[in-house]
């Protein structure tokens, strides 16, 4: 590569990061140059380092690092070299590289897999390459007792205690090489249709930033993980927050009856004193299918907040309305296990499944009315979707008038308000309704709405 | 201080710290862009470690700042010394007000923290500054000038610039989100756990009595363990001590009894090992 070359790539580099939301500075880009430099292009491996330690801030961002710096450092230019294989070749060879676990070795043949099985459209010219047809066509997962044989046959026959976690171990193997193929595609597709606008388009942004409700499961189960980081996080912002608002403001009043005592000039200001009570929570979290993803793992944030508040109280619907507390403190030695067991448990439907907020909101104002009070704060999560019936407005009205504060937080972007059988703009003439979609919007909010 | 990233690799095993490459990588780039280094990751990989051991391989002082909640400038940078300050004054008594007050704040009254202690002298230093993010935010602020221009300011005395500039290493446990002004002036590390071949390594390193195949078959179910949704899950650390265990107890093979008796060493909760049991196929624990 040329010097201009490689600044050019360089700057693409950070280019593409920034598009996905990670702040660079020229600073850093400076420094990377710097480091390209230092470390030079002999070791692929190292360089991915050497730039992931200069332009990178966090380890959240790794993940969105990691492909783009294969497209724009790619392993290799162009199709493998060598015959075309058939299928049969293929999967002997990679079984027998899955049973060494030789990742050099599946990388290579997830290049020919992709060269061999993954174009598409009118060849030899291919328009494209798709990942998803090359490993339907190889199907590795059928590999696994395979494998498996080999693995044993290769310990000599021995069975130990670790016998039990080599089908984990394949597994694992398999989803690594399901990676490489996927990354094979995208090397090869960027060839033909430009590497800028496929590293802002194709790759995956970070799991803070994915939408709660087109998250797949393995983006959810990746945001549980971050609950209780998360957690700590708004505790010391809460803890901040606090503190500044106990250095508090002036108490005119009590100023100006000090100031008797020097004349009427006040020399010693004297500030408002905050009585320490800890807030109290309501949350009313809509679980039906389309927006559990995001009630689920709102509803363990506010778990694991819990010591920051004198009480808090859950209450789940879909058509009908129950209290889920109890399922939820329990719920936090099994996160991923918690929604289907308030979807057991939790009388949450009545005639049919869909979800009805007029009914549900009037269930809470008529049984609940006592657990909102003047010093609770009360948190809506739902798209505001109600099926064509009734809003019930009267009850949220009932609902904002007993609470200190009533919160709407809404997963659907602000532009669908409104649209189809949404009653979101009629609930936000009442209630202060949030735009929530992701779990980055979720924590800002949750920094700053939360009673202190 | 070092030429190629290899050679950080095979001086830091000499002291008993067996690097990954992207660690490898890093601290080569440090020392060669001369930036602070801020290491991210899990308790118990050897954030700490790999400080202690970059002071070792450079032959160089380690100076150490432990933050906590409430730790000040006068614990971290600087502080007058005012017993000695007063001892000064009573000592002089019938010298004018300007001789003793140019006198008294003189280097000699000046108690170096280690902040300061790593910017002042010509010996080379290494810098830890361990758990920033137990720190206040105000702390940060205060490491800023630092980093950046490896500098301090004493009000009464002048701005002290560093002769030698020290290795710095920051560690955190990401208790909280360090600001973005202390991320931009450091370059980033996250110490993941390492892969099968290196904790291996470090296990054979470490424990040297154990066995070849039982090392092999801790690393593997500690990896096993890894991949289950814990609420804590074993550390390197961890791996090291259930490792003595086993050799304490003198075990040469793992078996569902070793395994079960001594799971306590890996995790830390009772919830944990339940599940990690009925994942495993024990009998109940």
């Amino acid at each position: 590569m040329t010097a201009a070359g490689v600044t050019e790539r360089l700057t693409g580099l950070v280019g593409a990061l920034r598009a996905h939301g990670l702040r660079i500075g020229t600073g850093e880009t400076v420094d990377a140059a710097q480091a390209m430099e230092a470390l030079g292009f002999a070791d692929r491996e190292l360089l991915r380092e050497g730039l992931a330690a200069t332009l990178l801030h966090g380890t959240g961002q790794r993940p969105v690092f990691d492909p783009v710096f294969d497209l724009y450092f790619p392993r290799g230019v162009g199709a493998p070299q060598g015959e075309p294989t058939n299928r049969e070749d293929l999967r002997d060879r990679l079984a027998a590289a899955l049973a060494a676990n030789d990742r050099a070795l599946m990388g290579q043949l997830a290049a020919e897999a992709v060269d061999g099985f993954g174009g598409y459209g009118n060849s030899p010219t291919s328009d494209g390459w798709s990942s998803h047809q090359t490993l339907e066509w190889l199907r590795p997962q059928t590999l696994l007792a395979r494998v498996r044989t080999s693995v044993r046959a290769e310990g000599g026959g021995r069975s130990g205690f670790t016998d039990r976690l080599i089908d984990d171990e394949i597994r694992q193997r398999i989803e690594g090489f399901r990676r490489q193929v996927a990354l094979e595609a995208r090397r090869r597709v960027a060839e033909r249709r430009g590497r800028d606008e496929l590293a802002r388009r194709a790759i995956a942004p970070t799991a803070d930033r994915v939408d709660f409700l087109f998250a797949g499961r393995a983006q959810l189960a990746e945001l549980r993980r971050a609950v209780q980081p998360l957690a700590r996080k708004l505790a010391t912002r809460l803890a901040a927050r606090r503190r500044r608002a106990s250095r508090g403001t002036i108490d005119l009043r009590r100023t100006l009856r000090g100031s008797l005592s020097t004349g009427g000039v006040p020399m010693r200001p004297v500030l408002r004193r905050r009585r320490p009570v800890r807030p109290e929570l309501v949350l009313l979290c809509d679980v039906s299918g389309s927006v559990s993803g995001f009630s689920d793992f709102t509803m363990l944030l506010v778990q694991a907040l819990h010591d920051q508040f004198s009480k808090v109280r859950v209450f789940a619907f879909v058509n009908r309305l129950d209290e889920v507390t109890p399922l939820l403190v329990h719920g936090t030695a099994d996160p991923e296990g918690l929604g289907t067991r308030i979807r057991d448990e939790a009388t949450l439907t009545g005639w049919h499944g869909s979800s009805d907020y007029g009914v549900a909101l009037g269930e809470f104002a008529e049984r609940y009315g006592d657990a909102v009070g003047p010093r609770t704060t009360v948190f809506v999560l739902g798209d505001a979707r109600t099926n064509m019936s009734d809003p019930n407005l009267p009850a949220v009205r009932q609902i904002a008038q007993r609470a200190r504060r009533v919160y709407w937080l809404n997963p659907e972007q602000r532009s669908q308000w409104g649209t189809g059988d949404s009653a979101a703009p009629d609930y936000a003439e009442l209630v202060e309704m949030h735009e929530c979609r992701n779990a980055q919007q979720l924590s800002a909010l949750v920094g700053r709405l939360l009673p202190i | 201080m070092f030429r190629s990233v290899d050679e950080v690799a095979a001086r830091l095993a000499e002291t008993g710290y067996l690097a990954s490459p992207a660690v490898a990588t890093t601290v080569f780039l440090a020392d060669r862009l001369g930036k602070p280094l801020l290491v991210e990751g899990p308790a118990g990989v050897g954030k700490t470690e790999l400080a202690k051991a970059v002071a070792e391989v450079a032959g160089a002082r380690l100076v150490r700042l432990q933050c906590y909640e409430g730790v000040d400038e006068s614990r971290a940078l600087y502080e007058w010394n005012h017993a000695k300050q007063l001892l000064r004054i009573s000592a002089g008594r019938d010298e004018s007000w300007d001789e003793a007050r140019t006198d008294i704040f003189s280097e000699e009254f000046l108690l170096p923290r280690p902040l300061l202690t790593a910017i002042r002298g010509d010996d080379p230093k290494v810098l830890l500054i361990d758990e920033t993010d137990k720190a206040d935010v105000e702390v940060e602020g205060l490491l800023l000038e630092i980093l950046s221009d490896f500098q301090v300011t004493v009000p009464e005395l002048g701005t002290i610039t560093a002769t030698r500039r020290p290795f710095v290493v920051l560690t955190s446990n990401a208790s909280r989100e360090l600001s973005e002004a202390l991320r931009r002036r450091c370059l980033f590390l996250h110490i993941g756990f390492p892969d099968e071949e290196l904790e291996r390594r470090i296990v054979r390193l470490k424990v040297p009595g154990l066995g070849e195949a039982l090392a092999e078959s801790v690393v593997r179910v500690v990896g096993a363990l890894r991949e289950m949704e814990l609420r804590k899950v074993p550390s390197v650390a961890e791996t090291i001590d259930w490792a003595r265990t086993l050799l304490a107890l003198g075990a040469d093979t793992l078996d569902e009894t070793v395994v079960r008796d001594t799971l306590g060493v890996l995790l830390k909760h009772q919830d944990d090992i339940l599940r990690a049991a009925a994942k495993l196929d024990l009998d109940a624990v």
